[in-house]
């Protein structure tokens, strides 16, 4: 187990800079997430933390050492790719148990340590399998124990829930959350999905066009984000020219007030125990407020119903 | 109805076309009975070119299979400038005459009289033949394997790199496993054209013949009983490769 | 497919292993291919670059240049009608015996062209069984191109075809449409490019049956074997480069053809 380093990265394909000086410290046997739209560089970032890809400048330290200049098979990391990237001639077993193969270990150790993992992550009775008789949920299962085998020091997961379906992927989060407090491998989750960056990790690092917005714990990206782009991305945010409003802080009452704007319900949403409530303002200015069952019931709210809204909270960002 | 024309009409072009020629090769080998056939096909001359092919086989076919996948491998997981021209390049022997695939190979041997001074023959002799099938069969395996390599992906071999393998570890137990069908297939088709390759090796044998050569000799002598008789072991073996290669590679399925 | 587009293909498994692939692959095609032609326009130029041009309109190799293009050309639209044809046939229709039909088609890769030639000619020429005697013939020449590029021009159309078979059952008429649009433009030129550049090139199918008669069924591949036998070095070399030239052309043709179709396919 390690932490991770980054200093100055720069990377650059083809003219495009897909990172540009990123600078980053990942602590010693935390959950992270590299968090991010499409071409952030998130995944760059990981790629070359692995070593699959060469940095254009800068440096990886891994657990103190610098690894800038090894290559990805002398680094210690497990990495799980989005598409599981399962060895389709080998069965479940011989997948999980190739590191150890290519380590040469004897095959005792390899059929104790193959067996503890298939168990850890509940695959036993699948062993003689072929990748391709597995389910999505099962076969992303098969690459994690595979990466755990060789006893990395650090754990790389490129969107590994991306090709599952919500449900897997929901249950999948949850379960990596727990296995990760069971081994306590430094590990690094990249994923576009800010959603599952605040449920799974413990700290997050947000990327936008190869440079890092911010980096915090979830708490901390939604209570005080940085700029602009971290309010937007992390989080629903209403805009009003350069006011940003996160729609629970949009009060919505039925007696007018010297204070509020009026403002007609266009939608009620209900998602759950939460309500999405579309609002439009008399200026034309679209809100959306998020209310508890109770507060709607309360107000009776319906579509086409007048209503008087205000912001307890407004973030602007200067620069 | 216009189905049945169709059908008719398509199966009639392919029988005038292709199964009565060959079908009548044979009748022709075996028109005087089995003996005779196999007397044609035993002569000194005819067993010499039977040898000479096959031999010629032995050294190209691998030869080619080697430097096909490497040259797969680097078009598809390298970069490379001017791939485009490289690709055209590897596609050239399939549009070229192999006359032209013989002239220059002649020309370019038969010039550089310096290696004939070290004893190095290449016209007119084995080393000349190998390199005439060398050129006209160089596009079968990296055509077959190109594809399969780029829809196979790199995730596999990079998941393989981070588990500590190294690069030939990768290649025998990830990458080549993966290919193995399109490159048997790939050789298969190589054989074939090796075996029968006449034009460009024509230009380069000199008085040496390979089999389809004696056909040609044969033929010119007069002697069609040779000639029947060679092209039967000719076809026996072409037909023996297609079905080979439908054992591999049915129809029905995408590769 | 990758979330982020940039991410290529990487360098095989180390850049120093990619370097060496490359190295070995264009060393092997080099020697085995580009030298060879290299010498070979090399010798062209031998009398001057004019002596390519005298060589090649020289009225014997004229002829052969312009039967062997017209011939080629008229064969591989036959054959791509042809073989569209039988590709459809085996494709959409069912019938006993179709798997063998199928097998048979391959026989032509495989069979070597000399015995091609060795058949035709005992087939069609004096003394063949059906009192058809083309030997000697254009008729003969244009046989033989037949039999060698018919194989290539239904192997070619048949996988097109499947998608084209499963595309239409999915989806809706007006889409099929787009698919039979893609066939006609780009397919079929591809098809009718390749059929021609076999044509063109092919010597073993035609040597036996055509007679070889200069100015009436002598092809340009025996028109040049024929040079080179008679150590007319340059002569030969000179018309061999337009076919070098000829084959080039078509084979970029197809390639931009090919990069058109596949553009938003990425590696």
């Amino acid at each position: 187990m390690a932490g991770i380093t980054v200093l100055d990265v720069t990377k650059r394909f083809n003219g495009f800079s897909a990172l540009q000086d990123v600078s980053v410290v990942i602590p010693e046997g935390s959950l992270t997430a590299l968090l991010g739209p499409s071409g952030s560089g998130k995944s760059t970032l990981l790629r070359v933390i692995a070593g699959l890809e060469e940095p254009d400048g800068g440096h990886v330290m891994i657990g103190g050492e610098n690894v800038t200049q090894q290559p990805a098979r002398s680094r210690g990391v497990g990495m799980v790719f989005q598409h599981y990237a399962a060895f389709k001639h080998m069965t479940v077993w011989d997948n999980v148990a190739f590191g150890l193969t290519i380590h040469k270990r004897p095959r005792a150790e390899i059929e104790e340590r193959v067996h503890k993992l298939l168990e850890l992550v509940q695959l036993e009775g699948l062993a003689k399998r072929y990748p391709a008789q597995l389910s999505g949920g099962q076969r992303q299962r098969m690459a994690l124990a595979r990466a755990l085998a060789v006893e990395p020091s650090v754990l790389l997961l490129d969107e590994p829930f991306g090709a599952l379906d919500a449900r897997v992927r929901k249950e999948l989060r949850a379960w990596l959350r727990r296995l990760h407090d069971e081994v306590h491998v430094t590990t690094i989750i990249v994923t576009h999905d800010q959603e599952e960056a605040m449920e799974v990790a413990g700290q997050i690092v947000v990327l936008n066009e190869g440079r890092i917005e911010q980096v915090g714990s979830p708490r901390e990206l939604y209570d005080a984000p940085a700029n602009e782009f971290v309010m937007s991305f992390v989080g629903p945010v209403n805009r009003l020219g350069d006011t940003f409003v996160r729609p629970h802080d949009v009060e919505v009452g039925l007696e007018p007030d010297v204070r509020c704007s009026e403002a007609m319900v266009e939608r009620v949403v209900h998602l759950g125990f939460e309500v999405r409530v579309e609002l439009v303002r008399e200026d034309g200015q679209h809100l959306l407020a998020q209310l508890t069952q109770e507060q709607v019931q309360q107000l009776e709210l319906e579509r086409g119903q007048i209503v008087y809204v205000r912001q307890s909270r407004e973030t602007v960002f200067t620069s | 109805m216009s189905r049945w024309a169709l059908r008719i009409g398509t199966l009639g072009y392919l029988a005038l076309l292709l199964l009565v020629p060959v079908g009548f090769v044979f009748y022709r080998a075996f028109e005087h009975g089995f003996g005779h056939a196999w007397h044609a096909v035993t002569t000194p001359a005819a067993v010499h070119a039977l040898e000479l092919t096959l031999i010629s086989a032995a050294v190209a076919v691998p030869v080619n299979t080697v430097f096909g996948i490497i040259l797969a491998l680097a078009l598809v997981r390298t970069r490379f400038p001017g791939r485009g021209l490289v690709n055209a390049v590897v596609d050239l022997p399939l549009a070229l005459s192999p006359v032209v695939v013989g002239l220059s190979l002649y020309l370019l041997y038969g010039r550089v009289g310096g290696l004939a001074d070290h004893g190095i023959r290449v016209l007119f002799s084995l080393p000349g033949i190998v390199l005439a099938t060398l050129f006209v069969s160089m596009p079968f395996v990296v055509r077959e394997v190109v594809p399969v390599l780029r829809e196979i992906g790199t995730e596999q071999e990079q998941a393989a790199e981070t588990l500590g393998a190294r690069p030939m570890q990768i290649f025998r137990r990830i990458t080549f496993p993966a290919i193995r069908w399109a490159v048997a297939y790939g050789v298969v088709l190589t054989t074939a054209r090796v075996i029968g390759e006449f034009g460009a090796v024509s230009a380069v044998a000199g008085t040496k013949l390979t089999l389809p050569l004696y056909v040609r000799a044969e033929v010119e002598n007069f002697d069609t009983s040779g000639a029947y008789a060679a092209s039967v072991v000719l076809a026996l073996i072409a037909i023996a490769t297609v079905v080979v290669l439908r054992a591999f590679h049915p129809r029905e399925e995408t590769g | 497919m990758a979330t982020e587009s940039i991410t290529v293909a990487p360098p095989l498994a180390g850049l120093s292993g990619g370097a060496l692939a490359r190295g070995v692959a264009m060393g092997y095609l080099s020697v085995v291919v580009l030298l060879p032609l290299a010498a070979l326009i090399w010798a062209s130029r031998a009398g001057g670059l004019g002596s390519i041009w005298d060589a090649a309109t020289q009225p014997e190799a004229a002829a052969a240049l312009r039967l062997t293009l017209g011939l080629a050309a008229i064969c591989a639209l036959v054959n791509a009608v042809a073989g569209t044809a039988i590709a459809w046939t085996l494709v959409r229709d069912r019938f006993p015996g179709k798997g063998a039909v199928d097998a048979v088609i391959d026989l032509p890769f495989a069979l070597p062209t000399i015995v091609a030639g060795l058949t035709l000619l005992a087939l069609y020429g004096p003394g063949g069984p059906f009192g058809i005697d083309v030997a000697f013939t254009r008729t003969g020449l244009m046989f033989a191109l037949l039999f060698v590029t018919l194989p290539f021009v239904v192997r070619a159309v048949q996988p097109v075809l499947l998608e084209l078979d499963t595309e239409m059952e999915e989806a809706a008429a007006s889409l099929g449409a787009g698919s039979f649009a893609i066939f006609r433009r780009i397919v079929f030129p591809n098809l009718v490019a390749l059929a021609f550049a076999r044509a063109v090139g092919e010597f073993g199918a035609v040597v036996l049956i055509s007679g070889n008669l200069p100015f009436k069924t002598e092809a340009a591949s025996v028109y040049i074997f024929g040079q080179l036998q008679s150590d007319n070095q340059s002569s030969a070399a000179a018309v061999s480069v337009v076919l070098l030239f000829i084959s080039l052309g078509v084979l970029l043709a197809i390639g931009g053809i090919r990069r058109r179709r596949t553009r938003h396919d990425r590696v």
